[in-house]
């Protein structure tokens, strides 16, 4: 850096401090409309957080009566009738209201203009459209499971859902349907703003791998999202019309919706997981100081499972009449899949070789994060292995494999990605130490609740039953293991839920760049302003580049970069204009 | 991949079912594989991460390690031998598969129709059961399989065997138990309000314990001349011939028919199974045999499952003695066949199906195989 920037930083600390803390996009404008109406991507991503916890607290209170009700062999807290409704009302709550739209959501809205260096989405209005959507399609589901729920279980397989339920099915599904469409808006505006809003010289090869990773997932937003879509469709045309479509007796195939919903949903766990490993990269680069072991690897890994992601699906129909080629076929490229989520896996590793680790919350949950999914996406492939999956699909051994992948996995990025941004959000720091030790209450109660769970599987216990042998005493200790450490993983997440409330209030103050981080979102005032950055910045650093220590005090607090005259003439007039 | 023998375990494995199929030593075995390779892996990485976090911890607040940009030997590595072994547990898994879904041409047959919320049970010998089912040990037991209503799933644990039940389609599944016993039937599809309540048991029997319930047994009437008594009760025979040689009536002689193929208008001809036949009296539209008319009515609604069930096996035993597959009387023709390895290639045949209705590895035959000998139930039936 030239002493002329160093000179041009200065002046910007001062401006800096003139401005903050009393002009940042919490405190610009009041009132409920100024944040109903926003089209901050900041603003909107605050809105996602509120909603999906909202989303995220209804399903956990869900999971709270499954866990109690098998305590017992016997059915005896709640009807069986209740009990499908409330396994399925857990199920559609999380994935479709938390686990798909969470960390895209609240981090990606956040922080994809932050860290390419933009003011806002491509499309701010679109993205505002997006949440109204989603809050539309969430309430409407709500709805459908508050005034008589739903019993199909989150797949609604025909021809139960089609034929038989009594249920909101109908109503339910309109509500995902409705919300497919804030997905895709979401992945639209991702890419766009992706390709079109970059700062002058942040190449492709620059950008943090969470904007890498975001991209990848707003690729199967928009290409597999119409396809659930269509199945909601058919399913609804079905209800109510008896169109045949999957009704056998009309001519119809019941497997047929099978595969159309996997077609979608096994690429949506990828939504899911894709941006947890968005933040992982994040996080684990900051926290060690170095740039991520083979960042074009990891970067690539993620188009590679977007792609191959949508080859699988027929793996959740071994046991369902499927062609035996057929499940050869799907196998196989289930275990080649699994290999670039190895590879991530096996890079972080590689990046703390050498790094200087620190034990901040962020990073507590990384590693928390890279060895459940370890045995999550290990036991992913068990499951793709066919003579085994007929063992043990649709028991608990399944349950405890999407559990160890999207709890393990998607929940402990996205707390891990809550703490590592906390202080950019809100501009206040959470207590250091409540917060690990509610990592590892968040740890100890996950591996109770779900490592007994694939014990059970094992041993052959089915999922989705109300109540179970009372001839197996085994089986009721592994239960009763398992709601113990539901129990305790509730109290690990009811913690940061306080903490986090209390801090915006009583927290410290954050630095612009606490850790420090390399990216550009480091380098605006905490919280940042509306605009994002005061001057646009230009990128004249590699991803995750630490300088040597002298000039990491000019990364570190917080003021953005000032284009060098000459340089980017392009961005002379933007330069003015914001002053 | 059957000439590969597969490898399995004996020992009891903590934490899983008892072994009491042919299947679960092999699925027990390929399980401590996946377990070993999972602990390998995961005590590599955690010791790895342990390891760096301890070493490596920030000792001071300004520290800044050098950079490292990757290394494209180490990428290699860890794509490559990860791919290798995840080719491993394909092979496997997939040989296990392949055997569990090939049934054997020569096994005992019965026929499942699951119901919301109960399994019912057609031995071929008449017995009806519900909810439970009793099979001698050491013999090969094919099912075959569908539903009244949603789809269900045939899972036996101790067996390791599941087959979804699909509604409108005959699906099959085979085992041979290696040990006597009561062993759990579960419906491992979700399938409403009283799914866990929809299972039972598989009562194993000693060959003279079997026997012994055989006879014992209520409906002792066989499958073959209950379907036959249908047969006459809904009119079929004003159309349809049953003996051979006979003049055609206004449709196809149906005597000797099973297996064979069968022209069918437009183009192309089916291999008339289980799957053709059970169409051809609820859909008869589907396909029509070449040289006569669209005039049979469907019997969807006026026959349930298990007497379509019925009429299935009462077609199937109208043939020369001889010349029947499958339907082997229960007990008198089980073959117990080796408890490891492949089955000999001349016994993996299964019933000429049709592809689309059951999930077969391999082809259907072009012509049923001549003269298998298997002719227990023909025999009982004239
Ligand atoms: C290493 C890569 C993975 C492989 C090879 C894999 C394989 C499988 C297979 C074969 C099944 C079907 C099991 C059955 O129904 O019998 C399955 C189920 C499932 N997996 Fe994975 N998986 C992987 C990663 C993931 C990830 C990353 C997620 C989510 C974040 C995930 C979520 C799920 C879910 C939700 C189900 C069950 C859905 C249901 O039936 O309700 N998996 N997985
Ligand atoms: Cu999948």
């Amino acid at each position: 850096m030239s002493t002329n920037t160093t000179a041009a930083a200065a002046t910007g600390t001062r401006e800096w401090r003139s401005r903050f803390p009393t002009v940042n996009y919490l405190n610009a404008d009041y009132g409920i409309w100024s944040w109903l109406l926003t089209k901050d991507h900041k603003r909107i991503g605050l809105l996602y957080l509120i909603s999906v916890s909202f989303f995220f607290a209804i399903g956990g209170a869900y999971a709270g009566a499954i866990r109690l009700e098998l305590l017992t062999p016997m059915g005896d807290l709640m009807q069986s009738s209740t009990y499908n409704k409330v396994f399925t009302h857990h199920g559609i709550m999380m994935v479709f209201f938390f686990l798909i739209p969470a960390i895209p959501g609240v981090l990606g809205n956040f922080l994809i203009p932050l860290m390419i260096g933009a003011k806002d989405m491509a499309f701010p209005k679109i993205n505002l459209l997006s949440w109204y959507i989603f809050m539309a399609g969430g309430l409407i589901t709500f709805c459908a499971l508050l005034f008589g729920g739903v019993d199909t279980g989150w797949t609604f397989y025909v021809p139960y859902s089609s034929n038989f339920s009594n249920t909101y099915v109908t109503l339910a599904g309109l509500g995902i349907f409705i919300n497919g469409f804030s997905s895709i808006l979401t992945g639209l505006n991702f890419i766009v703003t992706t390709h079109t809003m970059r700062a002058p010289g942040m190449t492709w090869f620059r950008l943090p791998l969470f904007v890498w990773s975001h991209y990848a997932t707003a690729l199967i937003m928009i290409l597999g999202t119409p396809v659930i879509a269509i199945t909601i469709l058919l399913l609804a045309l079905e209800r109510l019309s008896h169109v045949g479509i999957f009704d056998p007796a009309l001519g119809g195939d019941p497997v047929l919706f099978q595969h159309m919903f996997w077609f979608y949903s096994h690429p949506a766990v990828y939504i899911m997981i894709l941006p947890s490993m968005a933040v992982i990269s994040e996080v684990v680069a900051t926290h060690t100081r170095k740039p991520i072991f083979g960042y074009s690897f990891v970067a690539f890994s993620s188009l590679a499972i977007a792609v191959f992601g949508f080859l699988v699906w027929g793996h959740h129909l071994f046991v369902s009449s499927q062609s035996v080629y057929a499940g050869m076929i799907f196998s196989m490229i289930s275990f080649v899949v699994a290999i670039p989520s190895a590879v991530k896996v096996f890079n972080w590793t590689a990046t703390m070789y050498k790094g200087s680790i620190s034990y901040d919350t962020p990073m507590l949950y990384a590693f928390a994060f890279i060895g459940l999914f370890l045995i999550g996406g290990m036991t992913g492939l068990f499951l793709a292995a066919l003579g085994f999956d007929i063992h043990v699909h649709d028991t608990y051994f399944v349950v405890a494999h999407f559990h160890y992948v999207m709890v393990g996995g998607t929940v402990m990025g996205y707390l891990g990605g809550l703490h590592n941004w906390w202080p950019k959000i809100t501009g206040r720091m959470y207590p250091e130490g409540w917060a690990r030790f509610a990592a590892l209450v968040v740890f100890v109660g996950f591996n109770l609740t779900f490592f007994p769970q694939f014990l059970l599987g094992y041993m052959g216990m089915p999922r989705r039953y109300h109540a179970y042998p009372v001839g197996e005493p085994m089986w009721q200790v592994l239960h009763v293991m398992s709601t113990g450490g539901a129990t305790v993983l509730g109290i690990g997440l009811l913690i940061p839920a306080v903490y986090f409330i209390w801090s915006m209030r009583y927290g410290r103050f954050a630095p612009a760049n606490p850790w420090p981080g390399t990216g550009l979102e480091w380098r605006t005032p905490s919280p940042p302003p509306t605009e994002n950055f005061l001057v646009t910045p230009v990128v004249t650093w590699e991803a995750y580049e630490y300088r040597p220590i002298e000039e990491l005090q000019t990364i570190g607090p917080g003021e953005p970069d000032q284009p060098i005259d000459g340089q980017h003439p392009a961005n002379r007039g933007t330069e003015t204009e914001e002053r | 991949m059957q000439s590969i023998p597969i490898p399995n375990i004996s020992l009891p494995v903590p934490f899983s079912p008892e072994q009491a199929s042919t299947f679960a030593p092999h699925v027990d075995a390929l399980y401590v594989y996946l377990v070993t390779l999972t602990a390998f892996f995961t005590l590599l990485i955690s010791a790895a991460i342990i390891f760096f976090a301890v070493k490596y911890r920030r000792r001071q607040a300004a520290e800044l390690p050098r950079p490292i940009a990757g290394s494209m030997v180490l990428e290699l590595t860890w794509t490559i031998i990860p791919l290798m072994i995840a080719m491993t547990i394909f092979v496997w898994g997939a040989s296990i598969f392949f055997k569990a879904y090939r049934a054997p041409q020569q096994a005992m047959e019965v026929y499942v129709v699951g119901k919301q919320w109960m399994w019912k049970f057609q031995h071929q010998t008449g017995q009806r059961e519900i909810n439970e089912l009793h099979v001698p040990v050491g013999a090969r037991v094919k099912l075959t399989m569908t539903t009244e209503d949603v789809i269900h799933s045939f899972y036996v644990p101790a067996f390791r065997i599941k087959q979804d039940v699909v509604p409108g389609r005959y699906l099959q599944t085979w085992f041979e138990a290696t040990k006597t016993g009561k062993f759990y039937l579960f419906c491992a599809e979700y399938c409403g309000t009283n799914h866990s309540g929809m299972g039972g048991y598989i009562y194993v029997m000693d060959q003279a314990a079997y026997q012994q319930w055989l006879a014992g047994g209520t409906g002792t009437e066989s499958a073959a001349s209950q379907g036959q008594k249908l047969f006459q009760q809904r009119g079929c025979a004003s159309c349809h011939q049953v003996e051979a040689g006979g003049q055609q009536g206004l449709g196809p002689t149906l005597y000797g028919i099973f297996g064979k193929q069968q022209q069918i208008e437009g183009d192309g001809a089916v291999t008339v199974d289980e799957g053709y036949i059970r169409e051809s009296i609820l859909n008869p539209q589907a396909k029509i045999a070449a040289g006569f008319q669209n005039i049979m009515p469907t019997f969807q609604g006026q026959v349930s499952e298990e007497q379509v069930l019925q009429l299935v096996a009462y077609i199937r035993s109208l043939a020369p003695a001889g010349q029947q597959q499958g339907g082997a009387a229960a007990g008198a023709q089980t073959t117990s066949g080796p408890t490891t390895g492949g089955v000999p290639p001349q016994q993996q045949r299964s019933n000429p199906l049709h592809p689309s209705d059951v999930r077969q590895g391999n082809p259907a035959p072009q012509a049923p195989p001549a003269g298998g000998g298997n002719t227990g139930n023909a025999n009982r039936q004239q």
